[in-house]
């Protein structure tokens, strides 16, 4: 029997899988609800000044970098699979759009942080 | 005296050189506070319907023969009573994610080959003389296997998987548990010669921790946990199979 | 018998709607469903990056799109998302994991799981209690 390659893709799921778990709904809630609507947390809080220099610390980098890549595998994984237990056809074409789709987050975040340097 | 208690009873009968596809056929049956299924449907085959067909043997739900789909539920008839499935009508068909022979009776062929593919017996570690005695085990070291020693392969769990209706070539959940019971067996030391099996996509990797198997399991094996606690154990066999020697990598 | 009789063939049952047979099955889609809510939260956080690169006005405009009621009712449904994701995660842990052993006795998947819920509140609260201390 060949031996599969899930193991790769697995341990990015439950990286992200856990990640998501343990900080997902507080970073929902930080981010898209509680500073927006400024209740508990200061509408400032993600201002320029203050997110540029997360982004540009090297630890803030790395969260920042492995939050929305973890997440993304993580994601990509299971709706990989969603589709075939949907009954979809899940070939090359399937694999490609969504570990493809992670792959680019992964990318996107990778230059944009570091585009704006240390 | 008082009429008995009747019920209906309707079966998905398929006779493979008769029918086309299968069609649900009724009958009605008398029956008391402890007539299982099993009893119910040998009642129409004794007395109502002698076409019937359907496997059986033990009634005590130890054997693994009587497994089938009942109102939609995996489970074994002998062990399933119809004072549970009042009011009726009570809806019978073959165990689901098989193809069904005739009747209730589904080919249970590929679970077996998978069976014997996972080498289900103890192998030595090193050959053991009998003037050596018997093997001694601590009770810890029994805990760590005996819950998945009670299968009695009755393939509730491959009903229950929707992972192996999709997908008739996955190892499944029964025959991993059976893998697992014997990796986990201090006795045992064929671990390396079952990784090939798990490391394959048909192996664990199909496997999506649904966890409907350990809901059905009559004997509580756990097959879910057997089988998802080796994902970690064939992903770092993939990860750290390059600081083996090449014959001790399991391809 | 006088009918003609088919070439015996075993009959094999579509697959079709598959989840929608049992509640257990519609549990499961909607665990793994929640991914989509990941997925879309991490492509938020990505065009986040983005816009932060491309300059302080840009990333302002990010931050007012946030602010609009569409996004906040997003957000509470990428919150629900997230927390059932949370739950269930910690519920399929355990089996997940080897059976562990505390001083002879077999810990239980109910205690893993719970103490799985315990970190991840533990892990917002102290997150939120993080943000707030940044912002102040």
């Amino acid at each position: 029997m060949k031996r599969s390659n899930a193991p790769v893709f697995w341990v990015l799921f439950g990286a992200g899988g856990m990640l998501a778990a343990l900080l997902g709904p507080a970073l929902v809630l930080i981010t898209g609800i509680a500073t927006p609507l400024g209740a508990g947390l200061p509408a400032d809080l993600l201002s320029y000044a203050r997110l540029a220099a997360l982004a540009r610390n090297g630890w803030g980098k790395a969260c920042l970098f492995l939050i929305i890549t973890l997440f993304a595998w993580h994601a990509m994984h299971r709706i990989y699979h969603s589709l075939h237990d949907l009954g979809l056809r899940t070939g090359a074409l399937a694999k490609l759009a969504c570990y493809g789709g992670a792959l680019t987050i992964t990318v996107v975040t990778a230059i944009g942080l570091l585009s704006l340097g240390f | 005296m008082t009429e008995p208690r009747t019920v209906e009873i309707r079966v998905l009968r398929y006779h493979p050189q008769h029918d086309a596809q299968p069609a649900w056929q009724s009958y009605t049956i008398p029956f008391d506070d402890d007539t299982s299924v099993l009893q119910g449907l040998l009642y129409i085959k004794d007395e109502l319907d002698g076409t019937l067909s359907f496997r059986w043997s033990c009634r005590m739900a130890i054997c693994g023969s009587c497994g089938m789909m009942i109102n939609g539920k995996p489970q074994l008839s002998c062990h399933t009573f119809l004072r549970d499935l009042l009011p009726g009508p009570v809806r019978i068909e073959a165990l689901a994610h098989f193809p069904v022979e005739r009747d209730l009776i589904v080919s249970a062929g590929g679970f077996v080959s998978k069976l014997e593919s996972i080498k289900p017996y103890l192998i030595p570690r090193e050959p053991r003389a009998l003037a050596a005695g018997e093997y001694l085990q601590t009770p810890e070291e029994l805990e760590r296997y005996e819950q998945f020693s009670a299968c009695i392969n009755c393939m509730l769990c491959y009903a229950a998987c929707p992972e192996y209706g999709l997908n008739a070539d996955f190892t499944g959940p029964g025959v991993l548990a059976l893998l697992q019971r014997y990796n986990a067996d201090s006795r045992d030391g064929g671990r390396a010669e079952r990784m090939p099996v798990l490391n394959a996509e048909e192996g664990v990797w199909t496997c999506m921790a649904v966890g409907y198997c350990s809901e059905v399991c009559p004997k509580r094996v756990d097959p879910a946990h057997a089988v998802n606690q080796n994902k970690a154990t064939s992903a770092a066999d993939y990860f750290l199979r390059f600081l083996r020697p090449k014959r001790d990598r399991h391809e | 018998m006088s009918e003609s009789l088919r070439a015996p063939h075993p009959y094999v049952r579509s697959m079709r709607g598959w989840w929608r047979r049992d509640p257990f099955f519609v549990r499961y889609m909607l665990r793994e469903a929640t991914a989509v809510g990941v997925l879309v939260y991490a492509v938020i956080l990505t065009t986040g990056v983005v816009r932060l690169a491309q300059g302080e006005d840009t990333w302002n405009g990010w931050r007012a799109a946030l602010r609009t009621p569409w996004s906040v009712l997003l957000h509470l449904v990428l919150l629900v998302a997230m927390v059932f994701h949370a739950l269930t995660w910690f519920e399929i842990m355990p089996k997940t994991l080897p059976a562990i052993f505390i001083g002879g006795r077999r810990v239980s998947a109910a205690t893993i799981t719970r103490g799985g819920w315990t970190a991840a509140v533990v892990a917002c609260v102290a997150l939120v209690a993080l943000a707030w201390w940044w912002g102040s």
